[in-house]
């Protein structure tokens, strides 16, 4: 028997039931994106029917890691750029929990960046969602890594005279299985997109624009949003077909900035295992969660000694 | 030199086999009844340098390096690339020659590849020999070994040519250990080159040498192991099952043993990208129902800075490990140091809540990882191990039976799902992970997965329910909880007694020693050494860095005339410890430093403490004696017997 009972419990879940009692009014600013992230993360898991129990959500530092706080799940707030090292251990430990990390994308991008790399690379089965506000809010307006070039700030006194990296290319490269970007002015796109990638099972990155209406932007200016599934102007392409991807992420990466907002799915690959079954059939990871060892009376704990005669 | 004892040392370049002989070689004394320790010398590099791996063998209960050696079995270094003088780093073909006959006792024996070393280059060495009697035996290994098997079969051969000129040491005893390491015809070339050169030996040269092996017979049967061996068996036996972390000397030592051994103890290794993940995901483990651990050395270990203070701030219990090098920075990367000290026990942000245990041998690394795991998982909190190069890499026997224990899985301050719905509060959503009145300020948490367990952590100080809050009240209550678990914790460590004196009670002794980590075999052996003298000394051996043990440590410092602080660093930082926790006593405390990267032989102790006992400041090694307290060069009253110090250390 499981010692983890909300793990896999069927049951009926509304998207209310991730509401917390104790903190349910966000501290955002009026009119801010990430309200929309926490709507279609309570959506998209209540189409699911997961338990709140059985969801481990990591978050990073920034308005966008108080998620966390907003929404009625385990919750580990952790530090500045670290969400995905804690997030995936614990996916290791228990690989039946439902684990989600989210940032910003000073956190995820810039100093995480070598974690967001590598847990792509490794393809662990979670959800990572990025609010990308293209702007360091909390810290007040300084330039993120996906500030447009000439953004002007106190610390950039003429300008950014950096160009924005490309998250979704470089989330495509790194491995991720699966890459859309989705706009906080489009809930129901978002609400689906946040369910496929929990549904998916490999390393999911959503890269979600969230506007600042403090610092860069109101909601008007990601509107009006085209879906390159539905747009007339894009050709359908396979979500497995990796260059594909490659031309729609670097046309939607470059639009951006151009004042073109286009978002939807862009890749999808079923096929590569994910981390821990790659572990697993390498003999590198018991099939059984390590977590539940721990709460097992029958379990025969192996020890040191057993190992000993080696040194003899 | 004590005569009843061998000292062999093996000489050569990185790859020439050094650390798989000598640990076989090592392994044979240890099963023929001897008692052993051993120093490992090794430059950063994969190929070539100056390298040797050094044994001491005895029927006596040796806990230390010895201060001399008496068998010299010089390869040579085959990988030099500019066997010339006037290379920068000199001669590097006959540095496991030349650079190794300092420390060369008396009527010693030397055996060196003549097919790698020319003689003729190795400066006044017929007069040296001459001079000390040393009984040398030129071979030329390197043919023997290529005519037998291949080329780097010469490290065998070598130990023929030992067999052959140290009594008591049979050739059996090799082959046995030989064959427990290697099958087919890799084993039969290898045993035929032993063979061979032993007899070539006893044929061609004069045997009759003044170095034999004492007979000597174990109680029971013994183990082969180190200070990394100890630190990861305790781990595995008290149910650690992750672990994760980034390649560093010295602490790699551990990771490997755990990576090797994990998958089949059922656990998860994890080598990632960089240290902060490497931390980052051993709290990870443990938030999600592990028992988990990571580690690193100096400059990997201030990556996980921060992630430290997060396992601080959630309560997430975590075993660090942080193996000391020369430091700062890259410093010395393959050479001994205890300098990072002050580093573990202020590194992170804030008011730091953390243990630190600094075990001295490898049966202690195994005793304190045990309670290190135990304490961290009762309390919620990191216990670091904190140990160094010279813990990590000597080896010595230990009663097989001393790992003969029971395992502990329990996973301490958790909760099952029965426990959270009796301790659940009425009407609550989420559970009261961090309650103000969890008794001895530990709340037990429950584990994600859990029905109705659900709760927040966080960085941020947080509230009952671990939401983030600022309220001052709610930020004292906290602190309070959390900082109130030390008392529980030192409670618990005083059944352990890790500060017990060695030789002369304190209330009896004239002098104290006082030393933490590794340095215990090193103090103890000095400390019997003084008192063979005529001196009055007791020596105690710090393991209680963090809660530390002050009530015992101030009795020791304030039972005896004077008190000896011995510490591998520049900068006395276990002395300012001690000062710091005890609140005075600078001038009872004299330091006596080393920090050459090499550890601490009992006689340098020796000279450093007769010098200073008089006043004096002077010492015949590279030793330092402070008598003041001084800090970074400011007041340093140290004078270095400069002059003597050639011809003396590695």
């Amino acid at each position: 028997m499981s010692a983890f009972s909300a793990i896999g419990q069927e049951e009926e879940v509304s998207s209310d039931d991730y509401t917390p009692e104790l903190e349910p009014q966000a501290t955002w600013c009026p009119g801010c994106g990430d309200f929309s992230v926490l709507k279609a993360l309570k959506q998209g898991l209540a189409e699911l029917g997961k338990n709140p129990d059985e969801v481990q959500l990591m978050t990073g530092i920034g308005c966008s890691g108080k998620l966390s706080s907003y929404f009625e799940s385990y919750g580990f707030h952790t530090i500045h750029g670290r969400p995905l090292p804690v997030a995936r251990a614990a996916k290791l430990i228990n690989p039946e929990l439902e684990i989600i990390a989210a940032g910003g994308d000073g956190d995820g991008y810039g100093i995480g960046g070598n974690h967001f790399m590598h847990t792509a690379r490794e393809n662990h089965d979670m959800t990572y969602i990025v609010f990308n506000n293209e702007v360091f809010g909390l810290t007040k307006g300084q330039p993120s890594p996906t500030s447009p070039k000439g953004h002007k700030s106190k610390m950039t006194p003429h300008g950014n005279a950096k160009a924005p990296m490309r998250p979704m290319s470089m989330a495509l490269s790194a491995g991720a299985t699966y890459v859309a970007r989705t706009a906080a002015t489009n809930p129901r796109q978002a609400k689906d997109i946040v369910r496929e990638a929990v549904e998916h099972d490999g390393f999911a990155h959503i890269d979600f624009l969230t506007q600042c209406p403090t610092w860069n932007k109101d909601a008007k200016q990601y509107v009006p949003y085209i879906d390159i599934q539905d747009s007339d102007d894009h050709d359908d392409f396979e979500l497995d077909d990796m260059r594909a991807a490659w031309e729609a992420m670097r046309e939607t990466e470059e639009s951006l900035y151009e004042g073109k907002v286009l978002t939807g799915r862009y890749y999808q690959d079923e096929r590569r295992p994910s981390y821990q079954e790659e572990k697993q059939e390498r003999g590198d990871m018991p099939e059984h969660p390590v977590a539940e060892q721990y709460f097992d009376d029958s379990y025969d704990w192996k020890r040191s000694y057993d190992i000993i005669d080696k040194h003899r | 030199m004590n005569e009843n004892e061998l000292v062999w040392r093996i000489a050569g370049g990185s790859g020439d086999g050094i650390d798989s002989t000598g640990s076989n070689f090592t392994k044979s004394l240890m099963r023929a009844g001897l008692n052993v320790t051993t120093h490992r010398h090794y430059p950063s590099r994969i190929r070539g340098g100056h390298t040797y791996f050094e044994v001491r063998a005895s029927p006596e209960d040796i806990k230390a390096r010895a201060d001399e050696y008496n068998v010299l079995l010089a390869l040579g270094d085959s990988f030099a690339r500019a066997p010339d003088e006037e290379a920068i780093y000199g001669n590097e073909e006959i540095k496991p020659l030349t650079e190794n006959l300092d420390d060369l006792a008396e009527g010693g024996v030397i055996i060196y590849d003549s097919g790698v070393v020319d003689i003729e280059d190795a400066p006044e060495f017929d007069e040296r020999a001459e001079e000390n009697n040393w009984h040398v035996v030129p071979l030329d290994l390197r043919e023997i070994a290529k005519e037998h098997g291949r080329e780097v079969m010469r490290n065998t051969a070598g130990v023929g040519a030992t067999v052959a000129l140290v009594e008591g040491v049979k050739l059996e005893d090799i082959e046995d250990v030989m064959s427990d390491a290697m099958g087919g015809d890799m084993l039969e070339a290898n045993i035929d080159i032993l063979h061979y050169t032993h007899d070539k030996v006893v044929e061609e040269f004069d045997t009759d040498t003044d170095v034999t092996l004492p007979e000597s017979q174990h109680d029971e049967e013994q183990v082969l192991v180190g200070g990394s061996h100890g630190i990861a068996y305790a781990a595995l036996d008290e149910g650690c099952r992750f672990i994760s972390g980034y390649p560093m000397t010295p602490w790699t030592d551990v990771f490997a043993i755990m990576s090797q051994l994990l998958p089949e103890f059922d656990g998860v290794a994890e080598q990632v990208e960089d240290e902060i993940a490497a931390a980052s995901m051993a709290i990870g483990a443990s938030h999600a129902g592990a028992k988990a651990m990571s580690g690193s050395s100096g400059g990997g270990f201030a990556l996980m800075s921060e992630p430290l203070g997060m396992a601080e701030a959630t309560e997430t219990p975590v075993v660090l490990v942080e193996a000391m090098r020369g430091g700062p920075s890259t410093g010395l990367p393959t050479k001994t140091e205890q300098s990072d000290l002050e580093h573990v026990l202020f590194t992170s942000q804030g008011d730091g809540m953390r243990v630190v245990l600094a075990p001295g041998s490898a049966e202690e690394a195994y005793e304190q990882t045990r309670v290190a795991f135990r304490i961290a998982y009762d309390y919620n909190i990191p216990a670091i191990i904190l140990y160094d190069k010279k813990l990590s890499g000597g080896i010595t026997n230990v009663p097989a039976s001393f790992f003969d224990r029971e395992p502990n899985p329990d996973m301490g301050a958790t909760l099952t799902e029965d426990e959270i719905e009796e301790f659940k509060r009425e009407g609550d959503q989420d559970y009261p992970r961090f309650r103000y009145d969890a008794e001895k300020g530990v709340p037990p948490r429950p584990i994600p997965g859990q029905k109705d367990g659900r709760f927040k952590t966080s960085g941020n100080e947080h509230d009952e329910y671990g939401y983030i809050s600022e309220d001052p009240d709610n930020r004292v209550t906290q602190m309070d909880r959390r900082l109130s678990r030390f008392d529980h914790i030192r409670d618990e460590l005083d059944e352990e007694d890790h500060q017990a004196v060695y030789g002369t009670d304190a209330e009896d002794a004239e002098y104290g020693i006082l030393s933490f980590g590794s340095n215990k075999g090193v103090i103890e052996e000095a400390a019997d050494r003084l008192e063979d003298a005529g001196h009055s000394v007791g020596a105690m051996n710090v393991s209680d860095l963090v809660p530390f043990d002050s009530e015992t440590v101030r009795n020791f410092v304030e039972n005896v005339e004077h008190v000896y602080v011995v510490e591998n660093n520049a900068t006395a930082q276990l002395r300012h410890h001690v000062q710091r926790e005890l609140g005075g006593y600078g001038d009872a405390l004299t330091s006596i430093l080393k920090y050459d990267g090499n550890p601490f032989r009992p006689a340098e102790v020796v000279d450093a403490f007769e010098s200073a006992v008089e006043g004096g400041v002077e010492t015949s090694y590279n030793v330092k004696i402070q008598h003041k307290m001084s800090r970074k060069g400011r007041d340093t009253e140290t004078v270095k017997r400069t002059e003597t110090v050639e011809g003396k250390g590695d």
